[in-house]
């Protein structure tokens, strides 16, 4: 059974990692919240798995939070807000999707090669996945620095909490329960920041591309 | 419990603010919310010295002798800063720049921010730290913002991502933390207690804790204000209302700095080698020598200081670096004296600005025609802040430099030239802000000094004289450190 768990959990790593990519190169923000719901549902899904297989009940728990939090509410808040803000078709341009293809390409081996030793000293089954887990936080800040715009920026910072979790949940089994609903709390209030901070930025600039703010720099 | 009021207090606070915002007498109700804080930590403070360590809620929370100065100087600070903003802002509503409901998000979000900064010093779980560190971080961005106008929204947007991005890289660093703290305390909540991990620090694995310190160093040390992960500051600090300029400079950048440090205390007693304090010189070194070449390219007079206040958070960075009894002792006291200070002078500029309505600094001038006391008020912090003797800054950076000197002789030429240069640049242009003639306006309300001439009395009073219990508290936390 352990090899089973075993390799459904690193079928959804590969997951969450084909899913990093597409977010990198998709250029709708209406499919780019999708993928972030889908990779929240592959990041439940392997939750549970790993508290199926290791017995330890809190991460039921964090399955569940999961789903909540990154399936359900944080797609839905960002549903509304890019409906209200009139979003929901933009296409962005971006720059040469190739070659960020191949950059990211370089920052998973990189990811693999840092995470090498200290997978080796993990004691969980789902150790080889912690390199999965790094290279999602590198694909995420890639996302970010590629975007212009402030919703995809933001869903490239969802989707980096998104591979940090999957870090924590891969090397250690989880954070403590305390923390991890302090972590849930701050990413739900900042969304909720973030939404207000959205409309005073498209009410002050007429829109939400952040090439209108470059102007604080030194000379 | 008085840990428990320390963290009511505000937290109440911030909620009756959210609620009553609206009414004439918020200003009051805010500075008597920061006054019961400050109250209970000064009752705190008085059981610390005469008790010892305490620990509290099954060890969740963690007072010893480092901490509760941060704690007492947080929240005289954000007393002092209360009382400030009382004119200040109602001064900035005369003008037209606020309001009412603007007001209202600003002394609950004040009061908030103070609660997560407090939470951040006083919890013993490193995880809750960083969840605290980035509450801290999404209370700021909407204060940053307040003014609304585009230059302060890329303000707030700039310090949300990149503080954001740094915080992600702590979060990594305080998993592989946890990682290694699992193996020898087992898994569960109490893995993450700083206390816990001290007793064990010997037992964790090197190279996980060598890899956890850079994270927590580079993702902290955005917050600090480090470079080359500094350039939200200026920003932040020249955008914001002027008493967040204050507390941003004179409190959360320590704040993010003592996580820092108490991460280099787990990381040298696994390691056993200098390599936590190495990096840590390294990037205060590079932001005090950085801060220097910037400063004397601004014109704009909050942003100057911001530069200069990345110099002192780097020299101060250094000093936890060199480590040893002295350095961390002047360390410690130039943290203090530092945070007094900088609050001193963003009162000051605050009012100085509103007077000559510009925050260009070519642009204002004679500030002692009008308003004497604002005009020596920003005369003798700027003194202070330069470490011109008798000051207690003067005292610090003295004992820093001593001590590099001895023990890293290479790197005197670099600090005594960045200390040269911020010298020159700032006093230069101070003097020209402070005398000559002016053409500005009176101010509708009196404006609120006495907490800069405080502030100041204090700084000139440490500069003098260490009392000796005092003395004694900065060298039991030295011991702690290391």
């Amino acid at each position: 059974m352990a090899n089973l768990s075993g390799s459904f959990i690193n079928l959804f790593a590969a997951l969450l990692l084909l899913i990093a990519f597409a977010m990198l190169s998709q250029r709708r923000i209406l499919s780019l919240i999708n993928l972030f719901a889908l990779q929240g549902l592959v990041l439940t899904a392997s939750t549970a798995v790993v508290a199926w297989s290791s017995h330890q009940s809190h991460l039921y728990y964090s399955a569940a939070l999961t789903l909540v939090l990154k399936v359900i509410i944080l797609p839905w808040i960002l549903h509304r807000l890019i409906r209200k803000l009139n979003v929901k078709w933009d296409v962005e341009t971006l720059f040469n999707i190739p070659t960020t293809m191949l950059i990211g390409i370089a920052l998973v081996v990189f990811a693999f090669n840092l995470a090498a030793p200290i997978s080796q000293m993990a004691g969980t089954i789902v150790k080889s996945t912690l390199g999965i887990a790094m290279a999602c936080v590198l694909l995420s800040f890639l996302m970010m620095i590629t975007r212009s715009k402030a919703v995809p920026q933001v869903i490239g910072f969802l989707a980096m909490e998104n591979g940090l979790f999957f870090a924590a949940t891969s090397a250690t089994y989880g954070m403590p329960m305390v923390v991890e609903l302090g972590i849930a709390l701050d990413v739900l209030v900042g969304m909720v920041i973030l939404g207000i901070f959205f409309f005073q930025i498209r009410e002050t600039f007429d829109s939400l591309d952040l090439k209108h703010m470059e102007k604080l720099k030194e000379e | 419990m008085e840990i428990f009021w320390i963290l009511a207090f505000p937290l109440i606070g911030g909620l009756l603010l959210a609620l009553f915002g609206c009414r004439s007498f918020a200003p009051e109700l805010n500075t008597l919310m920061s006054f019961g804080t400050f109250v209970a930590s000064a009752l705190l403070t008085a059981r610390v010295i005469n008790d010892g360590p305490i620990t509290a809620l099954q060890g969740q929370f963690f007072v010893d002798s480092f901490n509760v100065f941060l704690v007492a100087l947080t929240a005289f600070v954000a007393f002092t800063t209360a009382l400030f903003s009382r004119p200040y802002m109602r001064i900035e509503q005369a003008h037209g720049k606020l309001t009412v409901k603007m007001l209202r998000l600003y002394h609950s979000m004040y009061q908030l921010f103070t609660f997560t900064m407090l939470l951040v010093l006083l919890t013993n779980n490193m995880g809750i730290m960083w969840v605290a560190m980035e509450a801290a971080t999404l209370t700021t961005v909407l204060l940053v913002s307040l003014y609304r106008t585009p230059a302060s929204l890329e303000a707030s947007w700039k310090y949300f991502i990149l503080c954001g991005v740094g915080l992600a890289q702590a979060l990594f660093g305080t998993i592989l933390l946890y990682f290694a703290a699992e193996k020898v305390l087992g898994a569960g909540g109490t893995a993450l207690l700083w206390t816990h991990l001290d007793s064990v620090k010997t037992e964790l694995e090197p190279t996980v804790l060598s890899l956890a310190f850079v994270f927590l160093l580079v993702g902290y040390g955005t917050k600090v204000g480090l470079a080359p992960l500094h350039s939200w500051l200026p920003d932040a600090h020249a955008e914001g209302p002027t008493p967040v300029s204050a507390v941003l400079s004179g409190l959360l950048l320590n704040v993010a700095l003592y996580v820092v440090v108490r991460s280099k205390v787990l990381v040298d007693g696994a390691l056993g080698t200098h390599f936590a304090g190495d990096l840590m010189m390294g990037f205060g070194l590079l932001s005090v020598v950085m801060a220097a070449f910037f400063l004397s390219r601004q014109k704009d007079v909050k942003r100057m200081f911001a530069y200069s206040s990345i110099e002192h958070m780097g020299l101060i960075t250094f000093a936890f670096g060199m480590g040893g009894a002295v350095a961390t002792f002047a360390g410690l006291l130039h943290m203090t004296v530092h945070s007094l200070t900088k609050s001193a002078i963003f009162f000051a500029v605050g009012h100085a600005t509103q007077k000559s309505g510009t925050q260009l600094m070519e642009n204002i001038s004679g500030l002692i025609k009008t308003h004497p006391t604002i005009g020596w008020g920003l005369m003798i912090g700027t003194l202070a802040i330069l470490g011109m003797p008798p000051f207690g800054v003067f005292a610090s950076e003295f004992l820093i430099i001593t001590t590099a000197m001895h023990a890293y002789p290479w790197t005197t030429p670099f600090l005594l030239i960045a200390l040269g240069v911020a010298f020159a640049a700032i006093f230069g242009r101070v003097q020209k802000m402070v005398f000559g003639e002016t053409s500005g306006k009176r101010l509708p309300h009196p404006p609120a000094l006495l907490p800069v001439f405080v502030h100041l009395a204090l700084v000139l009073l440490l500069g003098l004289y260490i009392p000796p219990y005092l003395a004694d508290w900065y060298r039991q936390a030295a011991a702690l450190i290391g």
